[in-house]
């Protein structure tokens, strides 16, 4: 570098943080935490679930205000205490959960915010003008009239992508992109951030998917517990490496398990059909077998039916079409609600903890109960038997490693992966025969996947019979003895474990009809 | 030629009924738009009716006490966004609070400032109340009864206010579909995380629709006491706030479809005071206490049989937090 | 995350509502100023209305009787996620199917028999009132604040035209229906008192008092001992994880509000039984309304609500005695004070949450620095 002569100083960092630090109560989010993404490149940062990456982003893109530290842009001091500031800085941010308006169109949401003036008629034809550049110059085609309800998730990314573009983002930042995505569409978001980063544009990528960090990055920035614990030129590392920054110690990336070996049909389905509430069918004949022995996974991007299809067997949601049959009776016939489904055998760890496994405003023991709260062994008369529920919560605890062990403290002290040992406890402490299980390890640190994980092959191994949804498909591939791949509500394709790739799945998930399935 | 007259003066009782539901259902309006509940606008009236009435009473000009109306409105609108958008406390407790409060604040001023046991003194000195504009040509076109009756009884006659409340409508829904600030209100109705995210403050743009809604239900409240009567007096909007909220709702949020609303709901009480103490074959008499109900009736009756499709704003009631 | 800033349970409860309290309190010390009189002797005769003499405890009490049956009306809907504004007009419903037992069986049956059944009348009655508009909140999705609302309206008319054309007494003025018999009397607290050979001074308190308190224990028992107010509080705080546990929400929020209806429907046995002794005009008096402040204030806890209804027992007790003795004030002052007591313990409590916690997190930093 010819420092002294002034000719060529090294470019600033586009991105550039300084020893941010950041408590939320008790919790040390972030802990002095620096980071650089330099200009025309596209920046990994992964960590685990909880590790902070979040937070920091959101410090950057004006979410939250950092207790210490600074924000450069291209070498200057930036002061960020809302999104407009971000925005004026030149950072855009494509957040997990879209930011987008639903029953607005893709042009609405586009300009909300930077409507060019009081009246909204000018602004929208200048937007219109320049969004069908920006689709030509990036390859970003959206329908621009078309509400945003009403298109597929991955034209819902773009939109956000447009979004920031829009408003002349030169540093993108995006959480989590590919969770919505199929790995194709992934695959064409990585072409697209690339075509970014050659137009002299800066990519964070956020994720926790050490495959998209090989597959897209140039450098990498490790976190763990709120802290940097590495940072590397992508092309000298390797995923087991960065695993062991990320964890801390060394992980085992498959999980060990013996072949299965598949009895009786426990539990089985025949055309089934799920209508949502507008009408709509979510679920289109949906048939297949489930074996006590085995561990059946259904893979698919999220929002193709998965959902509806876990709901229907659990007797969340009523079938507008089909049977299910457990231990020789119809479910959908007799109209069973979960609780009397639960009587049969037939257990469920939804995939939305927190929205439906448990009720946060409760103890821990009160959240034993739920879904059981009329079993015999907890009740005395007509009152509940609070002795014999908090004895019970104690054992469970004990018996999942559940910290801390405080029957009487309210769930939501609990960590995710603390709060996922107590619904996976409470489902199986009652010996059902099949077991649904929605997203086994969302939000679940590394630990606790583990745990859980060889706890589902015990289970197997006992003679359950488990279906496993899950829209992260490496859990699909190191767990499930037969995969059942889902599109648009209908099952398009079973693949044995033996066969099954990730790049055959992912054609399936796109929609692409499997071999085998009739 | 009776039943004509008849129909007429019905439509024209129907014009006077509607002018506070429709501003207070346009008030309304502005505030679920924003993702905040509009129970209080009970509250907001009849607070404006009082200090309408009292400022009215006090310095002889209907002006003020509208001013006053509008600003005690908008007082106890903010104090709602106060609680709910800043403190993110419960809105439908906010609003009850208010409506309760207010309740019992108007007759307790009432007997302090004008020792009337809980009234505001008559309105009788002219310009102390908004009274019955008389458009030209009006005694000559009664001599002609089709169309001159429809042009003296409806589009003349009425008071300014009514005119305002008319002029509201189509204004409101220009503001609300062809403006920036319309596009951002139904867009923190929706999802305040998309406007915050987008660099727009959740908080002002609720307080601006509260202070909109405030002003508007301080309009529908000073027509109470100063143009619809001549003073205030206990409960004077005997609900009429909630019933704007149910033709709103009925109007799945949007103007000219709630103006309809509002305008079935006050038809329906023109059409009701027509049939008091009347005889009807197989009824008998008409009990004055079902023309009361009524109203309540009806409301009842549309959120039920109708409602359960409406799409709310999806945010309503839900106080904005950047974490879920 | 933003969390509501966390405070010792104790003070969570106790002394929260407290300081609200004085808040709303203070606030309306302003208000009588502005009227022109003196907070001070405003509250002096406050006290001394509510507390100064037997007769005014009795009064006190038997007020804070009506709040309570209101008062539990409120906190049981509100564990089951529901806000019923419509308590005024189900105890008023309620003290149809009341006084129709007392006016009944009055001088006919003894007392003993009376009670059971008038119980049953008034609960039957206000659950009836509370049950369309919890059917339709189950079922069509209106909305139950405002069903409600419009319910206290019609159940206004509704009984106003039974008492003017129906049930008036013959050959009378006022719309009240005839005194009930002798034997629908609620006994008065100093009558039974007198029994066990203690004196009290005669006061409409009566044994409707201790039929309230049964209330509270049983709605208790109830919301926090048995399966099914478990299944109430899980509808409650979370639609989703009851349905996932096998609880019907729509069943929870009919069941919720009848029993909400029936304990509503039960303030006649003090006001009609203990003493009007006949059914008239508007008896409920906005004691539904009450109970919103009373269950806000009370957290929606029996304890909570006893101790809230006999602080609004004493407002509304004291409050007569002051616009007695007030020539500007009246007792919808007492209004003014229950407004903004629902306002501070409901819609603001969060304000003086973060400020309190400061302090207690202040005084714990400071003990672990001393320790």
């Amino acid at each position: 570098m010819l420092d002294e002569g002034g000719a060529a100083v090294p470019a600033p960092p586009a991105l550039e943080l300084r020893n941010i630090d950041k408590r939320f109560g008790a919790v040390h989010a972030n802990r002095a935490v620096s980071f650089a993404a330099a200009r025309g490149s596209i920046h990994g940062l992964i960590g685990e679930n909880g590790a902070g990456k979040s937070t920091l982003m959101n410090i950057v893109y004006g979410f939250h205000r950092a207790d210490d530290g600074e924000i450069l842009v291209d070498g200057r001091r930036v002061d960020i205490g809302s999104p407009q500031d971000a925005i004026a800085a030149g950072i855009g941010m494509v957040h997990q959960h879209f930011m987008l308006v639903e029953n607005f169109t893709v042009l609405e949401n586009v300009v909300l915010g930077v409507e060019g003036g009081a009246l909204l008629r000018g602004g929208l034809d200048r937007a219109r003008g320049e969004l069908e550049k920006l689709a030509r110059d990036y390859g970003l085609e959206v329908p621009l009239d078309t509400v945003v309800a009403e298109l597929p998730v991955g034209l819902q990314q773009r939109v956000e992508i447009l979004k920031a573009l829009y408003r002349r983002a030169e540093i993108l930042i995006l959480d989590e992109p590919t969770a919505v995505l199929t790995p194709q569409e992934a695959e064409q978001l990585f072409r697209m951030l690339r075509l970014l980063r050659d137009q002299g544009k800066t990519v964070v990528l956020v994720t926790h998917k050490l495959r998209e960090i090989m597959a897209v990055t140039d450098r990498v920035t490790v976190m763990r517990q709120g802290a940097v614990v590495g940072e590397v030129a992508t092309g000298t590392t390797s995923p087991r490496e960065l695993a062991e920054k990320m964890v801390g110690r060394a992980v085992l990336l498959r999980v060990e398990k013996g072949p299965a070996r598949p009895g009786e049909t426990l539990l089985s389905v025949r055309d089934l059909e799920v209508r949502d509430r507008f009408d709509v069918a979510r679920v289109r004949g949906v048939s297949f077998e489930l074996r006590a022995g085995e561990i059946v996974g259904v893979a698919g991007v999220s929002g193709n039916g998965q959902s509806e299809l876990l709901e229907a067997l659990a007797g969340i949601r009523m079938p507008s079409r089909g049977g299910i049959i457990l231990g020789g009776r119809d479910l959908v016939r007799e109209q069973l609600d979960p609780r009397r489904r639960r009587a049969l055998g037939l257990a469920h760890v939804p995939e939305d903890r927190l929205r439906m496994g448990v009720v946060t405003g409760f103890s821990a023991e009160d959240n034993t109960i739920l879904g059981y709260h009329d079993r015999a062994a907890y009740n005395r008369g007509l009152l509940l038997n609070r002795p014999a529920i908090h004895a019970e919560c104690e054992r469970e605890m004990a018996a999942h490693d559940v910290r801390p062990a405080l029957p009487g403290l309210r769930i939501a002290a609990f960590s995710g992966g603390n709060q996922q040992k107590l619904v996976l406890a409470r489902e199986i402490d009652v010996d059902p025969r099949v077991l649904l299980i929605g997203q086994p390890t969302r939000g679940v640190d590394i630990g606790a996947i583990e745990f859980i994980h060889k706890k589902l092959i015990a289970l197997r191994d006992a003679g359950k019979a488990l279906l496993i949804v899950s829209v992260e498909l490496e859990e699909i591939l190191g767990l499930a003895d037969r995969i059942l791949v889902m599109n648009a509500g209908e099952i398009v394709g079973e693949v044995a474990r033996a066969d099954a790739t990730e790049e055959k799945l992912g054609l399936m998930m796109a929609g692409v009809k499997g071999e085998g399935h009739a | 030629m009776e039943n004509y007259t008849l129909v007429v003066l019905t439509l024209a009782a129907t014009i006077r009924v509607a002018t506070p539901l429709v501003l207070a259902a346009i008030a309304g309006m502005f505030s679920e738009r924003a993702g905040v509940i509009a129970l209080g606008l009970e509250g907001m009236m009849l607070g404006a009716a009082f200090a309408a009435a009292a400022v009215s009473a006090v310095s002889g000009s209907a002006w003020l006490g509208l001013g006053a109306g509008m600003a005690a409105s908008v007082a106890l609108a903010l104090l709602i966004g106060f609680a709910t958008v800043t403190h993110r406390g419960n809105q439908v407790i906010a609003a009850m609070a208010i409506n309760i409060m207010i309740a019992g604040l108007g007759p307790t001023l009432g007997l302090a400032w004008f020792g009337l046991g809980g009234q505001t003194p008559q309105l009788e000195g002219a310009g102390q109340r908004f009274t019955a504009l008389a458009w030209p040509g009006v005694e000559a076109a009664r001599a002609h009864p089709f169309p001159g009756l429809l042009y003296a009884e409806l589009l003349s006659g009425q008071n300014l206010i009514v005119y305002l409340a008319a002029l509201l409508v189509p204004l409101s829904a220009w503001v609300l579909y062809r403006t920036r600030f319309g596009l951002r209100l139904r867009a923190v109705g929706e999802n305040p995380l998309a406007v915050d995210t987008a660099g727009i403050s959740v908080t002002g743009l609720r307080y601006q629709a509260l202070a909109i809604c405030g002003a508007l239900a301080g309009v529908a409240g000073t027509y109470l006491s100063t143009a619809a009567s001549a003073g205030f007096s206990r409960d004077m909007t005997a609900g009429k706030g909630y019933l704007a909220l149910a033709a709103l709702i009925f109007g799945k949020w949007k103007p000219y479809p709630t103006l309809g609303a509002c305008l079935l709901f006050a038809f329906t009480d023109a059409v009701a005071a027509q049939l008091q103490g009347r005889s009807l074959p197989f009824v008998g008499v008409v009990p004055v206490q079902f023309i009361i109900a009524l109203p309540y009736v009806l409301t009842v009756l549309l959120l039920a049989g109708f409602v359960g499709k409406a799409v709310a704003p999806a945010a309503i009631g839900v106080p904005y937090s950047k974490e879920k | 995350m933003n969390a509501p800033a966390k405070l010792p349970r104790w003070a969570e409860l106790g002394l929260l509502p407290l300081v609200n309290l004085a808040a709303a309190l203070l606030l309306s010390g302003v208000i009588v100023k502005v009227l022109g009189e003196s907070p001070w002797a405003a509250l002096k005769l406050l006290a001394s209305g509510s507390l100064g003499s037997e007769e005014n405890i009795g009064y006190t009490l038997y007020y804070a009787t009506n709040f309570m049956f209101t008062g539990l009306a409120v906190a049981v809907a509100y564990h089951a996620g529901l806000f019923n504004i419509g308590g005024e007009g189900q105890a008023y419903v309620g003290g149809l199917g009341v006084g129709l037992v007392a006016l009944w069986l009055g001088g006919r049956a003894p007392f003993l028999v009376v009670l059971p059944v008038a119980i049953l009348g008034g609960a039957v009655f206000g659950a009836a009132w509370a049950f369309i508009p919890a059917w339709l909140q189950a079922r069509r999705g209106s909305h139950i604040v405002i069903t409600t609302i419009m319910f206290n309206f019609i159940g206004s008319a509704l009984m106003t035209y039974l008492l003017v054309n129906v049930l008036i007494k013959p050959g009378q003025q006022s719309p009240e229906t005839r005194e009930f018999g002798a034997t629908a009397f609620m006994p008065a607290a100093s009558d039974l008192l007198a029994k066990a050979g203690i004196d009290f001074s005669p006061s409409p308190l009566n044994l409707a008092f201790v039929v309230a308190l049964g209330a509270g224990a049983l709605v208790w028992v109830l919301v926090w001992r048995t399966r099914w107010g478990y299944a109430l509080r899980v509808a409650g705080q979370n639609q989703a994880a009851a349905v996932y546990a096998g609880i019907s929400p729509p069943r929870i929020i009919v069941q919720s509000m009848l029993l909400s209806g029936a304990l509503a429907g039960c303030l006649a046995l003090n006001e009609l039984m203990g003493s009007q002794h006949r059914i008239l005009i508007d008896f409920p008096g906005g004691a539904g309304f009450v109970g919103i402040a009373v269950a806000l204030m009370g957290r929606n806890h029996p304890a909570g609500i006893f101790l809230s209804a006999v602080l609004f027992g004493a407002l509304a007790q004291g409050g007569s005695q002051l616009s007695f003795d007030m020539p500007k004030i009246n007792r919808d002052m007492v209004v003014v004070i229950q407004g903004l007591v629902i306002l501070f313990c409901g819609a603001l409590e969060n304000v003086m949450r973060a400020p309190l916690a400061a302090v207690f997190a202040r005084l714990a930093g400071r003990r672990e620095a001393e320790g």
